[in-house]
């Protein structure tokens, strides 16, 4: 013969496949509905994020307010200021810094950033303020712009009045946004914008004040930021102060959102892998019933490839519409995220509809979907004609190379998705190791679950017991799938639960009584002892009385810092040669300190090679151990130092850390300031003490702990939310892939119910046995899931938040159950018509 | 006359756990063209396998088969299943119509296969025939035992094919419903001068052939001449 196929093409396969289609419908849009919600999530966070980076990159320059900045936490030296005049001379200036500030209407304090502006700033976007002409007269009319949400949470109006150091200013407007003060920030120090003249006046520029100075520029459009940032920055680098352009700042801001966003398509992901599981094995399921219509067409004289297409086809085209759906709502559901996230985000994000995201939804539906049915599908093709005829005891085993093939494809497919998504090799092969091994150990779980069962069954229960064990295991059973499922929702959940616990229990404040929750920073030294009696006349305490010393590092091992900075192999971090050092002395360790090296010295009198103590990042970071010499230059006084120990400081406590601690005896004569700490019990007399202190001492900016805890609170709340909401797609993929098991297990059960029920089982028997089966489905897949998250939590902990984690209960006590109840309604409700469809009907079917 | 269908010492073997089961041995038989043939046996004869290897659905352990002029054991699956699609026309026990196609398409797929543009136009014609002319767009479970082995027939007839084979035709229809279908099909089968092999445990349905074949344990006990 000298063709081996028929005349019939591929438009006879579509039309089989569409006819076929038709009338399996019902099951198809099931499996279809597996993949669209898992696409949904991964389309709707990935189109978010570009529009983001996007709309960040479009923003830039009125991020920023200006082509770019000089800026540095010194006034600036002659060589900082003769590039200054080199390039022109800045277009406006800035001196900004925290402080209290005091609402004399509403007789309150808060900490506020109070940022000095000279020029037009800002020279790209707007001061939005209301009323909107504030923005342009404050300066005129030597008024402040107070923070909108500050003026709404004090009770204050354009005309009332605000006390910064020792000059009280009108409020011209409420300032709704200005570039440069980022949302996360602004919330523990709102902004609060003066002109710059009053600066001086206000005193509060003083020893060991954290002052920030800013040069703003207007670049010709032609100017090259990327050359300017290379060739000016090391320079500047070198002289104490830093450059910034728009355009780094952009892509600095975008990588940071940019890593969120990731995280979530991570997740989004496995609600997408689940869905497809849930495929594989429902159409597992569809194309074993379509066995004999194959073997059928085999015997008409369709070739194997063509019953092969007419199946392929059909699943091809169920993920590409679950594809077009999936799309279709992620790009509604990211029209939500701009609402939701609104304080989180630095610009108002315009969202678009990208042709790349709609492509990449249409091709994770079809590539996914066919990826994942293709190792059933691969049935049709060993299926003998002959079955037409009569039930083949033996059928042809599918070829293992096969399996092997489709899994390897399956694999290769999951590691470059998260390689596109992660740009990272290694991160991708972590993640596609992480879901292999969270899918072994649940399918593990669900085998030796089905084989304990099998081994040592339970002969002496009761009927119903034992007849809701036995339908665990029978053939075509859907324990794995149940399990894979259910067992991947509550894993995602309940990490989700601890690793939130996690971080909001590194951010708590211990409740002892020794433990601060007020920090009183920049108290000069003449003012320690009236500061201090202040809060003991209020009955408080004073806890903490920390001297402070700043200074910065001159040389190491007698090399200068300059030198160093100048040899690229050194491998000494930057930070260390720049950093402006807050150090202290004490005689003694504090608790969030261990001694790790060396010898702990309590009290000096050397005036040369002091012994001082440092961290263990200091340590790294400078690359030095003990007996290492150190030369610090304090307010152009040198002073000769000598590591004498090394400490291993917890810096996630929030606590007073310190990378330097001098002994006694040694700066008590230096130039100092002092920082206080005290216990507040409550709210009110936490306002009468910060009323008092700022009366009284306006240089003192005060921070209550808790209030930038309940903000540190917040920021979870929200980003847990938005987690939840990623979640919430895992769950309820899990739903449909559950309903699609059920739904596809649910003639064999109708067959057996009926044959229980000929055979004289009462409808309660049966429903009890269902019951059951869904229970210990349930307990078995959530038990799973939460124990293996319990597992990745605590090594969360270990390698990451380096902490002890202690799990709390709340996903046994209430995740467990939940998830347990909502398999047993799932699966109850979908077999209602199991245990109501009349015998006769299905054994007429039957004959 | 010419042969359609020539067998020689055709021998199949199954294994069964560790058993080596021989379900056909040395069985050589000749169908000429045109000709109505039976074969008949008790269960576990061998009937089923003898005919899943003439019409090639398996491949025999020794022996050949020629269907048509052409000897299947060199032909691949595909190949032989283009054969079946050109020459072969089936009609079987249970009538394995395909459920979720219609009547029409049904008997339309065989003709499709060929590329036939006027497959649905003759497939109408073929239903009108067996009296199915009102149940074009009906599914096989909106139609009776009767009606489904009707489109069955329709749809075996459809190729027009050279040789026909019918695999217990009757077996799932009453009495009367089988009668008339087996009326059916050898009027069809008159009109088109389609070879006919009948399988069979039913002697009646068997008496209305030219020839009937017996089968016992895997052999040929006996060839009979109806007159």
């Amino acid at each position: 013969m000298k063709k081996n196929r028929t005349s019939a093409g591929f438009k006879w396969i579509l039309k089989m496949a569409w006819r076929d289609g038709k009338a399996s419908s019902r099951k198809l849009m099931l499996f279809m509905a597996s993949i669209i919600l898992g696409i949904a999530a991964v389309v709707s966070i990935q189109s978010f994020s570009n529009n983001l980076r996007e709309n960040i990159a479009l923003q830039s320059k009125s991020l920023m307010g200006a082509d770019y900045i000089i800026d540095s936490d010194n006034p600036i030296n002659q060589k900082v200021s003769g590039i200054i005049d080199s390039l022109g001379g800045a277009n406006g200036e800035e001196i900004s810094f925290a402080s209290m500030a005091a609402f004399p209407e509403a007789d309150k304090t808060k900490l506020v950033r109070v940022r000095g502006i000279k020029g037009d700033f800002p020279f790209y976007g707007d001061l939005e303020t209301e009323p909107k002409e504030a923005g342009k007269n404050y300066q005129n009319q030597n008024a402040a712009l107070v923070d909108a949400t500050v003026m709404l949470q004090l009770g204050i109006t354009p005309g009332d009045k605000i006390k910064i150091g020792n000059v009280i200013f009108p409020i011209a407007g409420a300032l709704k946004s200005v570039p440069g003060s980022s949302g996360v920030f602004s919330s523990i120090a709102p902004p609060v914008l003066i002109p710059y003249k009053f600066i001086e006046e206000s005193g509060l520029v003083q020893t060991g004040s954290r002052i920030d100075y800013k040069y703003y520029f207007v670049a010709p459009p032609e100017m090259d930021m990327e050359k300017l940032d290379k060739d000016l920055d090391p320079v500047l680098d070198a002289a104490e102060a830093d450059l910034d352009t728009h355009t780094s700042t952009s892509e600095r801001m975008g990588r940071r959102y940019e890593n969120f966003g990731r995280f979530l398509n991570l997740v989004a992901f496995i609600a997408l892998l689940l869905g497809c599981v849930g495929i594989s094995s429902a159409i597992h399921i569809y194309i074993k019933e379509k066995l004999k219509a194959v073997a059928v067409l085999k015997c008409l004289g369709a070739s194997r490839r063509q019953t092969f297409l007419i199946f392929l086809t059909q699943i091809a085209a169920m993920g590409l519409l679950g594809g077009i759906a999936g799309t279709a709502i992620g790009l509604l559901l990211q029209q939500l995220f701009p609402l939701i996230l609104d304080d989180f985000l630095p610009v108002a994000v315009d969202v678009t509809f990208q042709p790349g995201i709609i492509f990449m939804g249409l091709l994770l539906g079809l590539v996914m979907s066919v990826l994942f049915a293709l190792y059933p599908l691969i049935g049709t093709l060993y299926i003998s004609p002959l079955e037409a005829l009569r039930v083949q005891g033996k059928r042809h085993k599918k070829s293992k190379r096969a399996g092997i093939l489709v899994l390897s494809g399956i694999f290769l497919f999951i590691f470059l998705f998260a390689l596109w998504l992660l740009e990272d090799p290694q991160y991708s092969l972590s993640f596609l190791l992480g879901i292999i091994i969270t899918f072994s150990v649940l399918a593990g779980v669900a085998h030796l679950f089905m084989a304990a069962i099998k081994k040592y069954f339970p002969t002496s229960w009761g009927f119903i017991a034992r007849q809701s064990l036995l339908n665990l295991f029978r053939p075509e059973n859907q324990t794995l799938i149940l399990v894979l499922a259910i067992g991947l929702g509550t894993f995602l959940i309940s990490t989700l639960y601890f690793t939130k616990d996690l971080l909001l229990s590194q951010a708590s404040l211990d409740d002892q009584a020794s433990s601060p929750n007020m920090i009183l920073l920049d108290v000069q030294q003449e003012q320690k002892d009236s500061v201090a009696s202040t809060i003991e006349n209020n009955k408080l305490p004073v806890l903490e009385n920390i001297p402070i010393v700043t200074m910065r590092v001159e040389s190491l091992n007698g090399r200068s810092v300059n030198d160093i900075r100048k040899d690229s192999t050194s491998g000494i971090n930057g930070w260390i040669l720049s950093h402006e050092f807050r150090t202290t002395y004490r005689d003694s360790l504090i608790p969030s300190e261990t001694l790790e090296e060396g010898i702990w010295k309590e009290r000096s009198s050397a005036k040369e090679y002091v012994p001082i103590s440092v961290s263990r990042n200091f340590a790294d970071d400078a690359k030095v151990k003990v007996g290492d010499t150190v030369s610090f230059n304090i307010q152009g006084v040198l002073l000769e130092t000598v590591i004498g120990s090394i400490r291993l400081v917890d810096w996630s406590r929030m606590q007073l850390n310190f990378s330097i601690v001098f002994p006694t005896g040694v700066l008590e004569k230096a130039p100092q300031f002092r920082i206080l700490t005290t216990k507040v019990p409550d709210e009110e007399s936490s306002a009468n003490l910060q009323k008092e202190l700022v009366q009284k001492f306006p240089n003192v900016s005060i921070l209550d702990l808790r209030q930038i805890l309940s903000v540190i609170e917040n920021i979870l709340n929200k980003i847990s939310w938005l987690i939840n909401f990623m979640a919430f797609f895992s769950i309820l993929t899990g739903i449909i892939v559950l309903i699609g098991a059920i739904r596809t297990s649910k003639y064999q059960r109708i067959k057996e119910s009926v044959l229980l029920r000929t055979l004289g089982a009462k409808s309660s028997q049966i429903l009890k046995i269902l019951a059951l089966e869904y229970m210990y489905i349930g307990i078995i897949g959530g038990l799973s899931g939460i124990l293996l998250s319990l597992l990745g939590s605590q090594l969360l902990a270990y390698f990451v938040f380096d902490t002890t984690f202690i799990p709390s209960l709340v996903p046994f006590i209430i995740l467990l159950p939940g998830i347990i109840l909502l398999v047993l309604i799932i699966g109850l409700l979908n077999s209602l018509s199991v245990i109501q469809s009349p015998p006769l009907e299905v054994l007429r079917k039957e004959l | 006359m010419s042969k359609i269908l020539n067998v020689r010492n055709l021998t199949k073997t199954y294994t069964s756990g560790n058993k080596e089961l021989t379900v056909l041995q040395d069985i050589s038989f000749e169908v000429e063209k045109g000709e109505s043939f039976a074969i008949v046996g008790p269960s576990g004869s061998g009937k089923t396998t003898l005919l899943g290897l003439c019409a090639g659905l398996d491949r025999p352990d020794s022996g050949e088969i020629e269907l048509c002029g052409t000897s299947l054991t060199p032909l691949s699956e595909d190949e032989r299943a283009l054969l079946r699609n050109q020459k072969v026309g089936f009609v079987f026990q249970n009538f394995q119509l395909l459920s979720t196609l219609t009547a029409l398409e049904n008997v339309a797929v065989p003709l499709e296969l060929q590329g036939n543009k006027d497959a649905s136009k003759l497939s109408k014609e073929l239903l009108d025939k067996v009296g199915l002319g009102d149940r074009f767009h009906h599914y096989p479970s909106q139609l009776s035992g009767g009606e489904q082995q009707r489109v069955a027939l329709a749809r075996a007839f459809s190729n027009n094919p050279s040789i026909l084979f019918a695999y217990e035709p009757t077996g799932n229809l009453d009495e009367e419903t089988g009668k008339k279908v087996v009326d059916l099909l050898i009027e069809l089968n008159r009109i088109s001068g389609t070879t006919l092999v009948i399988v069979t445990h039913d002697m009646d349905l068997a008496r209305k052939t030219e020839r009937i074949l017996k089968l016992k344990g895997g052999k040929v006990i006996e060839t009979q001449k109806i007159g």
